[in-house]
C-alpha cells in the first residue's frame, strides 16, 4: 500500500504526444480509475506508472520516492493485463506462485502464500489445472491472484473486465471492489467504459488527448463536468451553447437559462434531471428553467422512458430520461413544455 | 462417403502421390536386404550389404563427419537464429525491416550460385576449405529457416507474457528462461531438426567446400555412385531414413504444434 504521486509527466511518440504534462496523486489505499476514449494516454500513463513507458519529463514517486529509473522488476507493483497474460505452460499454482519463486522465497512459505491468493479470488482445488482450461472470469480472478500474491505497492489494472461479457462482467466488478477492500491495496485501473469507472471508482480522472481533464469522486465529476467533453464522456448529456447575458446563458432562439454559479457561452444539465409536462401544464411553473417543444421519439423501456424533443433554437434534440411513475407515455407530436432546476444547471467550458 | 466417380478420381491421385513419394524409398530400402548387387530377382533376403557397409571406412567417417557438422550447425544455427527471431519480433530497430527482407534470398537462391560464390569468398579470405568451412556454410544457409520457424512460434503470443513476468518481479534473465524460452520450446526444437536436416542433407555446398580427402555422406555417396553403385548405398539410405523418421515420430508426439497457446 502506497500512495503514487504523478507529477507533469510528459511522454512523446514522434510528434504525438500520448501524456502532455500530466499530473495525478494517488491516495494510499484508493480504487483510482483512469477514463477516457481510445488513444487518450490513459493506457500510457498506466505503462509509465508499472515502468514499461520511460517519460521524456516529469517524475512518478510512489510513497516520495521517484521510480522513474527504476525497471519494471524492481518496482513492487502487480498488474492485470487486458487478456489476463497468463503463462500457458504453467499450472495455476504456479502462475500464482511465479512472483514468489523469481524473488526465492521458500516453498513452503510460498505454497502458503497461493492457497490464501486462490482462497481470497474464491478458486481453491483449481491449482492442478492449466490457464486453458478456465473459463475468462477464473482466469480473470487468477491473474489478480498473481498480481497481489507479493503484496505490491501498487495495483495496476488494464481494462480488467474488457474481455467479459455483460453478466459476468457486473458480478466480476462487485468481486474485485471487494477483494481490493480487503485487501486495501491502491489500485489504478484503465478503462473505456464510463460506467464501470463510475462504479467501482473512489475517484476517476477523465483524460483526453495526453491531458488530464478532470479529477473527482465520481458523483461529483459525473454531476460537475468542467468541460462539454467530460459531460459528454460520461454518460449522456444536453448541451446548450449560447452567450452569456448577466447571471443567464442566452439561447440562439431567445430563451434563456439559469445556472448554478455564474453562468457562460455554455453549460450542461443530464436528461434525468429534466422533467417532461405537456404544454400548458400549471406544475411547470415550478422549475427555474423551462423550455417549450416537440416530442420527436419517446422509447418506453420498462422502468424510464426516454424522449428525444425538439426545441426551436437547439441545435440537438434534447434527451430526457422519465421514472416511469405516473400518466401515459407522450406521443411523438405532441407539445410538451421541459422544466428543470438551475441548480442542475452546470456552466462548462468547451 | 459415397463411392461416386469423384470420390474414386480423388482416392486415385491420393494413391498415385503416395505411391510415386513413397515406392521408389520402399524399393530401395527392400533392395538394400537383396542379396543381388545388380538389383537382381527373385528377392533374397541377406543382411551382406550392411555387413560390408560396416567395413567401408570411408563411407562410415564421412558419416560421422556429417552428424557431427549437422549437430553443430543445429546447436550453433539454433541458438543464433533463435536470437535473431527474438530482436526482429520484440524490439524495433532501424533497418529491421530490411533485414527481414534480406532473409529471404538465401532460400531462393540455388545452392550451386551459393556454394560457388562461397568457395570463391572463402579462398579469397583464407578461410579455406575443410570441415570449418563446411560448417560455416551450413550455418549460414540454416539460419534463415530458424528464423521463421521461431519466429513463426513467437509470433502467437505478445509481449505481455514477458511483461507480466516483469511485473511479477522477474529479472529479464529469469522471465527469459522461465517462460520465453519454455513456450517457444516447440518453436527451438522444430527449428533445430530443421537445422540438422538442412545440414546433413546438403550436398553442393559440402562438395565445393570439401578439399580431397574430406567428405560428408552426401559428398561421399555421390563420389560411390560415379564410381559404381553398390547397394552399401541402399544399406546406409535405409539406416538414415529409419532414424529420421523416429526422430520425426518422436518431435510430432512430443509437441503438439500450435495447438498449445
Amino acid at each position: 500500500m502506497s500512495r503514487v504521486d504523478i507529477e507533469n509527466l510528459v511522454k512523446r511518440y514522434g510528434a504525438v504526444a500520448a501524456l502532455d504534462g500530466v499530473s495525478i496523486a494517488f491516495e494510499n489505499g484508493e480504487f483510482f480509475g483512469l477514463l477516457g476514449p481510445s488513444g487518450s494516454g490513459k493506457t500510457t500513463l498506466l505503462r509509465a506508472i508499472a515502468g514499461f513507458v520511460i517519460p521524456d519529463a516529469g517524475s512518478i514517486r510512489f510513497d516520495g520516492e521517484r521510480v522513474e529509473n527504476v525497471p519494471v522488476h524492481r518496482r513492487q507493483i502487480g498488474m492485470v493485463f487486458q487478456n489476463y497474460a497468463l503463462f500457458p505452460h504453467l499450472t495455476v499454482e504456479e502462475n500464482v506462485a511465479f512472483g514468489l519463486t523469481v524473488r526465492g522465497t521458500s516453498r513452503d512459505d510460498a505454497a502458503k502464500r497461493v492457497r490464501e491468493m486462490l482462497a481470497l479470488v474464491r478458486l481453491e482445488g483449481l491449482g492442478a489445472r492449466k490457464p486453458r482450461q478456465l473459463s475468462g472470469g477464473q482466469q480473470q480472478r487468477i491473474a489478480l491472484a498473481r498480481a497481489l500474491v507479493t503484496r505490491p505497492k501498487v495495483l495496476l489494472l488494464d481494462e480488467p473486465l474488457g474481455a467479459l461479457d455483460r453478466r459476468l462482467r457486473q458480478a466480476m466488478q462487485v468481486e474485485l471492489r471487494e477483494i481490493q477492500r480487503t485487501t486495501g491495496i491502491t489500485t489504478i485501473f484503465v478503462t473505456h467504459d464510463q460506467e464501470e469507472a463510475l462504479t467501482l471508482s473512489d475517484r476517476i480522472a477523465i483524460i483526453d488527448q495526453g491531458k488530464l481533464i478532470q479529477v473527482g469522486a465520481p458523483k461529483s465529476v459525473y454531476e460537475r463536468p468542467g468541460t462539454v467533453f467530460a459531460a459528454q464522456f460520461l454518460g449522456d448529456a444536453n448541451l446548450f451553447a449560447g452567450t452569456q447575458a448577466g447571471d443567464r446563458l442566452q439561447l440562439a432562439g431567445g430563451d434563456t437559462i439559469r445556472t448554478a454559479g455564474p453562468a457562460g457561452a455554455a453549460a450542461i444539465v443530464r436528461p434525468e434531471k429534466l422533467t417532461v409536462l405537456p404544454a400548458g401544464d400549471g406544475r411547470a411553473a415550478g422549475f427555474d428553467n423551462r423550455l417549450e417543444g416537440t416530442i420527436l421519439q419517446a422509447v418506453f423501456s420498462g422502468a424510464s422512458v426516454t424522449y428525444r424533443i425538439d426545441v426551436p433554437g437547439l441545435k440537438d434534440p434534447l434527451l430526457a430520461f422519465m421514472q416511469n411513475q405516473e400518466g401515459d407515455v407522450l406521443q411523438p407530436g405532441t407539445r410538451i413544455v421541459a422544466g428543470w432546476s438551475a441548480a442542475h444547471t452546470v456552466t462548462v467550458t468547451a | 462417403m459415397e463411392p461416386t466417380a469423384t470420390c474414386w478420381i480423388v482416392r486415385a491421385y491420393l494413391g498415385l502421390v503416395l505411391i510415386f513419394l513413397y515406392l521408389p524409398i520402399a524399393v530401395m530400402m527392400l533392395m538394400a536386404f537383396n542379396s543381388s548387387a545388380l538389383y537382381e530377382l527373385p528377392f533374397v533376403f541377406d543382411t551382406i550389404w550392411f555387413e560390408k557397409l560396416a567395413s567401408n571406412q570411408r563411407l562410415l567417417t564421412a558419416s560421422l563427419n556429417s552428424v557431427v557438422i549437422a549437430a553443430i550447425n543445429a546447436v550453433v544455427a539454433t541458438a543464433l537464429g533463435t536470437l535473431a527471431a527474438l530482436a526482429f519480433a520484440r524490439y524495433s530497430f532501424r533497418g529491421r525491416r530490411l533485414l527481414q527482407m534480406l532473409l529471404f534470398p538465401p532460400i531462393t537462391i540455388p545452392w550451386l550460385i551459393i556454394g560457388t560464390s562461397m568457395l570463391v569468398f572463402f579462398f579469397w579470405t583464407g578461410i579455406g576449405r575443410g570441415l570449418h568451412a563446411i560448417l560455416l556454410g551450413h550455418v549460414a544457409l540454416s539460419l534463415p529457416y530458424v528464423i521463421v520457424v521461431v519466429g513463426a512460434r513467437l509470433a502467437s503470443f505478445g509481449p505481455e507474457l514477458e511483461e507480466a513476468a516483469a511485473t511479477l518481479g522477474a529479472k529479464p534473465g529469469q522471465a527469459f528462461f522461465r517462460v520465453t524460452v519454455p513456450i517457444l520450446a516447440p518453436g527451438i526444437v522444430a527449428a533445430s531438426l530443421f537445422a540438422f536436416a538442412v545440414s546433413f542433407d546438403q550436398f553442393v555446398i559440402s562438395y565445393f567446400l570439401a578439399p580431397p580427402g574430406v567428405s560428408t555422406l552426401p559428398v561421399e555417396i555421390y563420389t560411390s555412385i560415379r564410381k559404381g553403385f553398390t547397394p552399401e548405398i541402399n544399406a546406409i539410405s535405409s539406416i538414415i531414413i529409419l532414424v529420421s523418421m523416429g526422430l520425426l515420430l518422436l518431435v510430432v508426439r512430443n509437441y503438439r504444434f500450435g495447438g498449445e497457446r
